[in-house]
């Protein structure tokens, strides 16, 4: 199997619920590791994307690092995707969006409840977050959308079989839903 | 406040169709309409404090929080923009010491923009306390902040400030009819009533609103209507950006106006007419008040008129901002007091309109046409224009031209000979008919002002090659998402979503997709909207990118996708509150940025 | 002869009086709507029962059925702008689903799986809009109103009170409510009344009865809003 099909996967805002259920297709993984092959993503360490076929977006953007991994993956894959509500609509994340980003920073790091040494971290290596939380297809160009909270392992599978076997990826109802 | 209110109330017999007018004249007592005035107002009218409520936060003119003593507003028309408006509103907010949008911290003035104000061949203009200001230059500003300062009286201000020109440039069939007060009546009552109508039927006119329906026809559907209780509505809600000609009509024509609803109001059977008169127009008010009362007193208004035994009076009821009343449902919604949502059409107002009854609506240049055909018969109308469009069209002209102003001329006429007529040069291209209207380029001043060809209310704004495209556009995009009445998804949402879509363009964030993405938008605000609102919101996005599609081109980047929105200000705040400026505390917007 | 229509092709018998909805839903067509209940006078807004009637747009729930119309129904064109239209309810508010009690038994989710939405489309706006969770029984999310006033209708015309209205313009419409704090708990609303079940969306709800039916057995998990809509409003077209 020299051509196999190249995934990269990765979780932005998100919780890595979309993960879980992707590995919920259980011994279909089994097929599927025959056709495809894992490129970046949290099943295989590899940190950097490279010449991918598909990649799989979980998670809204809400950080600078979400928008560098998200250009990274639009970079180096051909089709991107987006999975689950957060990816889609910002999700959970995006209910602090009527919130202003200086009220949920000194919330957290200055007047909560509990807080020692109040101070707003301010280290060089942590990404600064948006004022608000966007979904990726604002950020960059998505090519499929995956919807559901998750979307459930059947949905994975639909969708990746229908792309390694040429067809035009399409959800019946019974696999589309938004929670 | 409670006994005003009493008052108010008293003096409009507790009648919930005069809510606007009693919320005018609360809004202006109190810059805002206060809590317990709508407790109160509730009670009276007995109706809902929603109703009240929805209706105070539907027009712009209207205010659930305090408003400045001195409300000062500067009309958002292109053509005021184009007389500098932005500086001069800066300028205000300097010198007087507030912000746009805000009331100053003493209470004393506040500061904001309008809605086309029709004063567009006399601007940049402006509104205080909803009389119209005309000509505002950087000394008229000194001279309105040093009077708000001094809390001198409106009355009390100079009256240049408020000098409201006629500017008739070019008169026709209409503007030069000769009139005698109570002519188009007798003429009516010799010839017969339904003579009078197969002479209106014979003139061809059609209504001058823009739309262009059959006068005549649709008069002759309310009459046989089987409602006896009819009602008559004169359209003075001249809300177009780059429409003045009602203005004028009304100031110089208004005995015409008058009279010819009276012919429509006897040929319909109506006995109650209303001039609902746009807000911005507030200065004309009392005199108009003042001619129906002289009509009263020589019997062409009132019981009995001419002693023939017709009844039939006119009420003057003000509009409080809102450009969708100027649609004939939502007109007629705000007579009845309410905000001015579109009704579902089927059932039209000649069957069922004002409070239910048949009810005519007709622009104000129809009403004045109509008194001309009464005099003169039909014949002396339809033997001027077009084949499908009878007699002269009362043109309002603005923008880059030498004489802005009014101009009448036969249905049929040129574009080039308007230009040439009114000094316009080196002309980029035309907005014919306001922003829902037509853009058309210079490749097109033969074409013609009829129905048949260039459709049109009477706005016409001329752009010299000075000018950018892209401006017009956005600045009319903004206006139909602020008038906007909401009620329908594709409208309410669609035109704020045009905005945001156009200015991603037009601010330098478009890529292939988003001009595609645009007129797929267009096309869907265009179709599926409730209204004329709606249907024409996209009409300046589209009329200019059928044109100029490069105009739209040329802003769009060689990528394939860049973000809607600010990115590296988006991290703004973040920077900030962790005070950060290094390398890593900063977002390129697309990634070639990068590279 | 009774008056047809025609609807997609298929003869449609109806009464004077009926409207294309009206007609349609009698004869099981099912037309996406939100706006729309039998029992309410049409409103018209939501434009999801957009048809095409002899060449030309209209709103199904408030145009007259006349003798001989054709309507086209299931158009490929109809379908695309009412999936748009349906995106467009979505951004504007701020429409959670897993966060929604509302989930699975949604009609504005029902009508985009439908029309097999699965993504916005079009920019979010995120508007920031209030909870008033002040009454003991019932709440209102502001976030997920689509301005339907079925509420206002409902309580208007079958519970004879007036609790609810829509105040202000265009993109800034928001739901209010008969109370002079303007919160919901200082009306007279009832949790028994009309106007707290009739929402299409989890704008209004009825507290301490969210989550209570399994996922896989809520109203649109398996069922399409189709199939729903002519099993619960047909008969009631039919009067």
């Amino acid at each position: 199997m020299a051509n196999k099909i190249r995934v990269a996967t990765t979780s932005l805002a998100g919780c890595f619920g979309c993960h879980m259920s992707f590995l919920d297709i259980d011994e279909r993984m089994l097929q599927l590791v025959e056709l495809v092959e894992f490129d970046r993503s949290p099943i295989t360490d590899i940190e950097h994307c490279t010449n991918c076929d598909i990649g799989l977006i979980e998670g809204g953007v809400c950080n600078s690092e979400n928008v560098h991994v998200l250009r990274e993956f639009r970079a180096n894959c051909k089709i991107l995707v987006a999975v689950g509500a957060c990816a889609i609509n910002g999700g959970l994340p995006a209910m602090r969006n009527h919130i202003t980003l200086e009220e949920c920073l000194n919330e957290a790091y200055m007047d909560g409840i509990g807080v020692e040494n109040p101070q707003i971290p301010s280290d060089i290596e942590l990404p600064l977050l948006l004022d608000q939380v966007r979904p990726i297809h604002e950020v960059v160009k998505i090519d499929y959308f995956l919807p559901g909270c998750p979307p459930s392992a059947d949905v994975f599978w639909k969708f990746l079989t229908d792309l390694i076997e040429g067809r035009e990826p399409a959800l019946p109802y019974e696999l589309v839903h938004y929670d | 406040m409670k006994q005003f209110i009493q008052c108010i109330a008293e003096n409009n017999q507790h009648q919930s169709t005069h809510l606007l007018k009693m919320l005018r004249e609360i809004q202006d007592r109190y810059h805002y309409i206060p809590k317990d005035a709508i407790e109160q107002l509730s009670e009276l009218l007995n109706i809902p404090r929603t109703q009240i409520i929805s209706v105070v936060e539907f027009y712009s003119f209207f205010h659930l929080s305090p408003r400045g003593k001195y409300e000062l507003l500067i009309s958002d028309s292109i053509t005021d923009h184009m007389l500098g408006k932005k500086n001069l509103l800066d300028y205000l907010a300097k010198i007087l010491s507030v912000t746009v949008g805000e009331v100053r911290e003493d209470g004393l003035v506040s500061l904001g923009n309008a809605s086309c104000t029709g004063m567009c061949d006399q601007g940049p203009a402006g509104l205080v306390n909803g009389y119209a200001l005309t000509r505002l230059d950087q000394p008229a500003c000194d001279q309105i902040a040093a009077l708000i300062n001094q809390q001198k009286p409106l009355v009390e201000w100079p009256s240049e400030l408020f000098q409201v020109d006629d500017n008739i440039y070019k008169s026709g069939l209409l503007l030069n009819q000769p009139y005698v007060q109570g002519a188009a009546l007798r003429a009516m009552i010799d010839r017969g009533i339904k003579a009078t109508l197969a002479e209106v039927d014979g003139s061809g006119l059609r209504g001058r609103g823009g739309a262009g329906f059959k006068t005549a026809t649709k008069w002759k559907f309310c009459s046989e209507e089987p409602q006896t209780e009819r009602y008559v509505v004169c359209n003075a809600d001249e809300g177009e950006p780059g429409t003045f000609k009602d203005r004028v009509l009304l100031n110089s024509y208004t005995d015409q106006v008058f009279e010819g609803m009276a012919v429509c109001a006897a040929i319909i059977g109506a006995r109650q007419g209303f001039l609902y008169l746009r807000g911005e127009y507030l200065h004309l008010h009392d005199k108009l008040e003042r001619i129906l009362e002289q009509r009263r007193q020589n019997g062409l208004l009132g019981t009995n008129i001419m002693g023939v035994g017709l009844d039939f009076d006119i009420e003057i009821c003000l509009g409080a901002g809102a450009y969708i009343c100027g649609e004939e449902s939502a007109l007629i919604e705000s007579l009845e007091g309410k905000a001015g949502i579109p009704r579902n059409r089927p059932p039209y107002p000649v069957t069922q309109g004002y409070l239910g009854k048949p009810t005519v609506v007709n622009n104000v240049e129809t009403f004045l046409a109509a008194t001309g055909i009464a005099v003169n018969g039909g014949d002396w109308f339809a033997s001027i224009g077009t084949e499908k469009s009878k007699g002269t069209k009362i043109l309002s002209i603005s923008g880059d031209c030498a004489r802005p102003g009014i101009y009448e001329y036969p249905f049929g006429i040129t574009v080039q000979t308007i230009l040439n007529d009114c000094g316009a040069v080196d002309v980029l291209g035309i907005q014919v008919g306001g922003p829902s209207g037509t853009f058309i380029s210079n490749q097109e001043f033969e074409r013609k002002l009829a129905f048949e060809d260039l459709a049109t209310g009477g706005s016409f704004i001329i752009f010299n090659s000075s000018r950018d495209i892209l401006d017009m556009v956005n600045n009319f995009t903004h206006f139909f998402a602020h008038e906007s009445c909401g009620f329908c998804t594709p409208c309410r949402v669609g035109t704020a979503l045009l905005k945001k879509q156009l200015a991603k363009i037009v601010d330098g964030h478009g890529s292939a997709g988003d001009v595609v993405a645009l007129e797929e938008l267009c096309q869907l605000v265009k179709n599926h909207s409730h209204c004329g609102l709606g249907q024409t919101a996209a009409n300046p996005i589209l009329t200019t990118l059928e044109r100029y599609p490069d105009l739209y081109h040329s802003r769009l980047k060689e990528i394939s996708f860049e973000p809607g929105f600010d990115l590296d200000g988006a991290l703004a705040t973040a920077r900030r509150l962790a005070n950060r400026d290094d390398a890593g505390a900063h977002l390129a917007q697309t990634e070639s940025e990068h590279e | 002869m009774s008056k047809t229509i025609t609807i997609d092709g298929k003869i449609i018998p109806f009464e004077d009086g009926q409207t294309i909805m009206d007609a349609a839903m009698a004869a099981g067509v099912y037309i996406p709507h939100l706006c729309h209940q039998p029992e309410f006078t049409p409103h018209g807004s939501c434009k999801l029962c957009t048809v095409n009637v002899n060449g030309r747009n209209c709103t199904a729930c408030t145009f007259p059925a006349i003798d001989g119309q054709e309507v086209l129904n299931e158009t490929q064109e109809l379908i695309d702008d009412r999936k748009k239209i349906t995106q467009m309810l979505f951004v504007e508010g701020n429409h959670f689903c897993p966060s929604c009690e509302k989930t699975g038994n949604c009609q504005l989710q029902g009508v985009a799986y439908h029309l097999n939405m699965l993504d916005n489309h079009f920019p979010l706006f995120y508007p920031d809009r209030k909870v008033d969770a002040s009454h003991t029984e019932v709440m209102i999310d502001h976030n997920r109103c689509i301005f339907c006033t079925l509420c206002v209708r409902a309580s208007q015309q079958k519970d004879g009170k007036d609790v609810f209205a829509i105040s202000g313009r265009g993109i800034d419409k928001h739901l209010i409510v008969n109370a002079q704090s303007g919160l919901l708990k200082d009306t007279d609303l009832n949790v028994t009344d009309h106007a707290c079940a009739v929402c299409p969306t989890g704008a209004i709800l009825i507290k301490r009865t969210g989550y209570q039916v399994p996922i896989g057995q809520r109203i649109y998990d398996h069922k399409q809003i189709d199939q729903v809509s002519l099993a619960t409003e047909q008969h009631k077209h039919g009067e």
